[in-house]
């Protein structure tokens, strides 16, 4: 077991010749929460999407539980991953999306039981057991049976997430979870996250909900034009910012 | 009929035939469309003209249509054209699945062969690929079977050209709508939002389990709609398939024109089916959207409910 979960050094990302990620370097502890803050377009969710390696790295590397993200290490050499291996390795990785994404033409329960039979061969009565706790879990046993179509956006972003944890994931990425909801329904997803901070999981949330940041977050990173501006405990970065451009953005934001 | 009076309550109290009641309720007389009605009158008489000139014409015989709509000949050429055109979709959509894969692929070899495929086969005439086909099976027959030429019988050519012209048929058919079907699906698979591909992928789904369990389920709704009408095409299609002398309907029919010459009255038996057929073909149609439709808002009420909701609406209104 090693005292870092999430380890990235010096990580480097560019569209065509535009540089969106100019050196980000991070480490995530086991059962940490970590907030990311920063300005539209600093590369905050291009960052997360390297780390389960939605998108590709130009440099640097990312390390998850000890193993490089969509690369692996034999004899000596570093190889890139094939679909498969990088399928398996997603499967620790757990994301909730701004959008939900989730699949319209499964009912709740059935986005929830996808991964766990299709990709894991759970028992299809064993994965509807654990999905029902899971739905229990965010709050929504009672819409089991509904298509997304039929959910409020703070339902199906908590089906989302309880769809996340079914694989059991060791991380969790969050890229503005609650910025398509309307206002009335952002508190409901975040009770859920809370609750799923004090039982320990490990997530990285991107997020402009500076109160969730400062009663939540282990960690809080703000991040400005692909780089790491700065980074430190709620109280030191939220309520005591150094850098101008932090203090410039929380200005903005609260 | 009048002329449209005008019907707001509040701009012209007690308008002709309009009631001004106490309460909030607009009770208004609906626009009226007397257009409509004078062009349906037209139309009907037009159609009424038609269909009596071709009734009462002495050239038609009604008795020869009545043998031969249900004669045994006629039927299996029916067979035989839906058979070929149920295996020949079948196939095509598996095929299409297939080439739309390649082409949305980022490997460049696939990409270009299912370019190439759609290229070829969208871009040659359908008749001149059935005739080439056609003659493609009498050469394959005769390697085949390896039959030196001196020992060739006229009836052994007879009986091996009917076979493998059914199979050229077929072949031509299928991989000529395997090249519009792979158009369809592509277009069908694009109209997926991107972020399923990307909720799939972080639930750790291989490619494959994405496409068949994800993708492909949402891109139906957008596919089967125009999969039907090419169902039907087929359908009309198979007639081309004369042309290399296939016992489909429309050969069959022929044959027998041929012989008592009477052309008119067997194109109308075979309109007919034609007709028929296409019709019978759009009720799968119907299921297989409401089947792909669920979850989505707009979801189609059953046939039953269809039927029973117009009768209540009918009723209202009276
Ligand atoms: N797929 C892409 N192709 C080209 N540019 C992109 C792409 N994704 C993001 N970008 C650009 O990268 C920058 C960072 O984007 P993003 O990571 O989404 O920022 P944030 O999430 O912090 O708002 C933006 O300027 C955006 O336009
Ligand atoms: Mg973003």
């Amino acid at each position: 077991m090693t005292e870092t979960l999430v380890r990235a050094r010096n990580v480097r990302k560019s569209y065509g010749h535009v540089e969106v990620l100019k050196g980000v370097s991070l480490t995530v502890k086991p059962g940490e929460v970590m907030c990311l803050l920063g300005p539209s377009g600093s590369g905050k969710s291009t960052f997360l999407r390297c780390i389960n390696h939605l998108e590709r790295i130009d440099g640097g590397r990312i390390e998850v539980g000890g193993d490089l993200v969509g690369y692996a290490r034999r004899h000596g050499k570093i190889f890139e991953m094939n679909p498969r291996e990088v399928s398996r390795q997603r499967r620790g990785i757990g994301m909730v999306f701004q959008r939900f994404n989730l699949f319209p033409h499964m009912t709740a329960l059935e986005n929830i039981m996808a991964a766990p039979v299709g990709v894991k061969k759970v028992e299809r009565a064993a994965a509807k057991a654990r999905a029902y706790e899971l739905l229990e879990r965010v709050g929504l046993s009672h819409v089991a049976g509904h298509y997304p179509a039929q959910l409020s956006g703070g339902q199906q972003q908590r089906v989302a997430i309880a769809r996340a944890l079914a694989m059991d994931p060791e991380l969790l990425l969050f890229d503005e979870p609650t910025s398509a909801l309307d206002p009335e329904l952002v508190g409901d997803v975040l009770d859920v996250m809370r609750q799923l901070a004090a039982d320990g999981m490990t997530m990285i949330v991107v997020t402009h909900e500076i109160g969730f940041a400062r009663s939540v977050a282990d960690t809080v990173v703000f991040m400005d034009g692909g780089v790491v501006v700065e980074a430190g405990s709620p109280a030191e970065v939220l309520d005591n910012p150094q850098n101008p451009r932090t203090v410039a953005f929380l200005n903005s934001v609260m | 009929m009048s002329s449209p009076a005008p019907t707001f309550p509040d701009t012209a109290p007690g308008a002709v035939g309009s009631e001004v009641s106490g309460d909030d309720d607009v009770v208004a007389i609906p626009l009226r469309h007397p257009w409509r009605w004078v062009v349906a009158a037209l139309l009907v008489l037009a159609l009424a003209g038609l269909v009596a000139s071709l009734w009462t014409n002495p050239n038609i015989e009604h008795s020869t249509i009545a043998t031969y709509l249900f004669n045994p000949k006629i039927i299996n050429g029916v067979g035989l054209s839906l058979l070929v055109t149920v295996v020949a979709m079948l196939i095509s959509t598996v095929l299409g699945v297939l080439l739309a894969v390649m082409r949305l692929s980022k490997n460049p070899v696939m990409n270009a062969f299912a370019w190439l495929y759609v290229w070829v086969f969208r871009g040659t005439p359908l008749l001149i690929q059935i005739v080439f086909w056609g003659y493609l099976g009498l050469l394959y027959s005769q390697i085949s079977l390896g039959v030196p030429f001196t020992d060739f019988t006229v009836f052994s050519v007879d009986t091996n050209t009917l076979v493998p012209a059914f199979v050229a048929g077929l072949l031509a058919l299928t991989l000529n709508q395997a090249a519009y079907s792979a158009e369809i699906i592509r277009s069908g698979m694009l109209s997926v939002d991107p972020g399923q591909h990307e909720a799939a992928a972080s639930l750790g789904m291989s490619p494959s389990y994405t496409l068949f369990k994800v993708v492909l389920p949402q891109a139906m709704r957008v596919i089967i709609p125009p999969m039907g009408n090419e169902t039907i095409s087929m359908l009309k299609q198979t007639s081309l398939l004369s042309v290399i002398a296939v016992l489909e309907l429309y050969t069959v029919a022929t044959q027998i024109s041929s012989q008592n010459l009477r052309q008119v009255e067997l194109l109308l038996v075979v309109s007919a089916w034609y007709l028929f057929l296409t019709s019978v073909l759009s009720v799968p149609q119907y299921y297989l959207e409401r089947h792909y439709g669920r979850g989505t808002a707009a979801q189609a009420p059953s046939l039953l409910e269809r039927i029973i909701q117009s009768r209540i609406i009918q009723r209202r209104k009276r």
